[in-house]
């Protein structure tokens, strides 16, 4: 009797859960999922932004393929992605290297750490005024100490007018912005790894080298592949620091600087060009390119673990 | 003595690093002091003397000190919400065991990984059959509940509670709601604190959302207000007075930081080993 009593309290504490959860639950459900499956409806209509969506089946899809802004707005994507990956991680990981070296033993991690953070909390909308603003080519301090240690004197770089050179400023923005997160990821997954197995390659007379290889790698494997998706996901969708830096969803100079969101943004939200329908199919394009290229990037890593 | 001559390389190279993470705020600052004219002719690290007439500038564009409060009353309920409704959803997936709540689990990690354009278009939509465009609503109501907070903590609420505790607490009589106020709560404050900086941080620096669903310039946050400038030419002309308003948005952040680092990049490693 008693028993029972105990289990009959018991399963009602259980049906608390569904009372505590109900506020997120709904809030989840009208502000997260409906919008994601909105989109996609929308994704197969002419939507304009007013009067009521028509059905147009696949239209907007075989639409995005065949455009060849979309294609170049992906390219100018993918362009300031791959240097800025190549400079964000490249830094993030010799900095893992040397912080982790136990022979180093360097003090002053939790001040760097914080250091190189910084950039990382300031919003993107500073960021890029900030940025617009130093590196103006005539008035900007960029060049105005390049000139004054004798770099560039005669000839300013043009760094945000000119179209072979303003992607890769963009690339170097967003990696001085980011590089410190990267480290902070990866110096925790160091962290992480038992130090016996640091010690016992040293017993072993293991180089530098051959540790790094043999045992940082392969255990950094999990952060690694985490940060390369993240990084790819946020990166394929940037759009504050080139749209602001390059002032508009043209992304000038020559729209060398339209990444794939400033071109989904100029018809699902600027005036005069909108296309819903079409923006969403966009922002549907992108995710399924970013899902293959994720899963590939995942294949890799594992095959290479094999 | 070799090892010590490479240890000295080592840091003067990662004093040029952090030199180059902190100079463009340093700039910044100085400039921010300086006159248009000034800053156009040479740069220096020496202080102008022209804050006045820059802030004069700024202000008789727009009004930085209503972005700023349009930026609190956004982020600071905002933040409240995510630090409340993630702790207590945290906790009803952490320990109580109830039809649904594995599936709803699967779904908040599904969600972590949807990127944010998939739902923009659609969540424009909504707003707008709602009638909430130009309101603060649609930009706080929804943070009530944030899929990778309530992930981080359930994982942290596993960690630290036990359950034990529940129980006698139980035994004693106490209510479902008030033993969530009273014990776990204060027991999930650290782990809530950190979430809740990187939420305010998140609120704070937000743009593309506010820019999207605010057409009012007295309504504007921080972000959009300092992204407007680009419209206007007479402050674009004096650079002096754009570093200020930079400066006016960056200092709170920094402040936050100055005292919050630690918590900021202690959450930070936490999610790197939890996935």
């Amino acid at each position: 009797m008693k028993e029972a009593g105990v289990i009959r309290k018991k399963r009602n504490v259980n049906k608390m859960g569904y009372v505590f959860i109900i506020p997120f639950v709904v809030t989840f459900l009208v502000f997260s999922v409906y919008p994601v499956f909105r989109t996609l409806y929308l994704s197969f209509t002419d939507f304009k932004g007013f009067k009521t969506p028509n059905f147009v089946g696949t239209e907007n899809y075989v639409r995005v393929l065949s455009d060849k802004f979309f294609w170049r707005a992906l390219g100018n994507t993918v362009r300031i992605w791959s240097l800025n990956i190549v400079l964000q991680l490249g830094i993030a990981f010799l900095l893992t290297i040397v912080f982790s070296d136990i022979k180093y033993r360097l003090k002053g991690l939790g001040f760097f750490r914080a250091v190189f953070y910084l950039p990382n909390i300031i919003a993107a909308t500073s960021v890029a005024f900030l940025f617009r603003t130093l590196l103006d080519w005539r008035y900007g301090s960029i060049n105005q100490i390049l000139a004054s240690v004798g770099i560039n004197a005669a000839t300013p770089v043009n760094w945000l007018g000119s179209s072979s050179v303003a992607p890769y400023v963009i690339s170097v923005i967003g990696a001085w912005m980011w590089f410190g997160n990267s480290f902070i990821l990866l110096m925790a997954g160091v962290q992480g790894i038992p130090s016996d197995y640091f010690e016992a390659a040293a017993i072993d007379g293991a180089g530098r080298w051959k540790v790094f290889r043999k045992i940082t790698i392969p255990l950094l494997k999990p952060i690694l592949l985490y940060v390369g998706i993240t990084s790819l996901i946020g990166g394929l969708q940037m759009f504050d620091l080139p749209f602001l830096i390059s002032g508009g969803t043209a992304g000038n100079p020559s729209g060398k600087l339209q990444t794939v969101i400033m071109y989904l943004y100029k018809f699902g939200f600027e005036v005069g060009t909108h296309q819903v329908g079409y923006a969403a199919a966009i922002a549907y394009t992108l995710f399924a390119i970013i899902l293959v290229i994720s899963v590939v990037q995942y294949r890799l890593m594992r095959e290479k673990e094999n | 003595m070799e090892l010590r001559i490479k240890k000295t390389i080592l840091y003067l190279l990662l004093s040029v690093l952090a030199l180059t993470c902190v100079l463009p705020f340093v700039l910044m600052m100085v400039n921010s002091t300086r006159s248009g004219l000034e800053i156009m002719t040479s740069f220096s690290f020496i202080p102008g003397k022209s804050v006045k007439e820059n802030w004069e500038t700024v202000f008789g564009y727009f009004n930085l000190i209503r972005g700023f409060g349009n930026s609190i009353m956004v982020a600071v309920p905002a933040t409240i919400l995510t630090a409340y409704f993630s702790a207590i959803t945290a906790y009803a997936l952490a320990i109580y065991h109830f039809r649904g709540g594995k599936v709803l689990f699967f779904v908040i990690v599904v969600f972590m990984m949807i990127p944010g354009q998939l739902s923009l278009l659609g969540f424009y939509n909504l707003i707008a059959k709602l009638k909430l465009i130009d309101s603060y609503i649609p930009l706080i109501i929804p943070a009530i509940a944030s899929p990778g907070i309530v992930f981080f903590l359930r994982q942290y609420l596993i960690s630290v509670l036990s359950k034990s505790l529940l129980e006698a607490a139980r035994i004693d009589g106490a209510g479902e709601l008030h033993i969530f106020h009273r014990i776990v709560f204060p027991i999930m404050l650290p782990g809530v604190a950190t979430m809740s900086i990187g939420a305010f941080i998140g609120n704070w620096n937000s743009y593309l959302v506010p820019l999207i669903l605010l057409n009012s310039p007295e309504k504007f946050t921080l972000p959009v207000m300092i992204a407007s400038l680009n419209s206007s030419t007479d402050i674009t002309s004096n650079q002096g007075a754009i570093y200020l308003a930079v400066a006016i948005s960056v200092i709170p952040i920094l402040v936050v930081f100055a005292f919050c680092s630690k918590y900021i990049i202690s959450s930070i490693s936490a999610g790197a080993v939890k996935e």
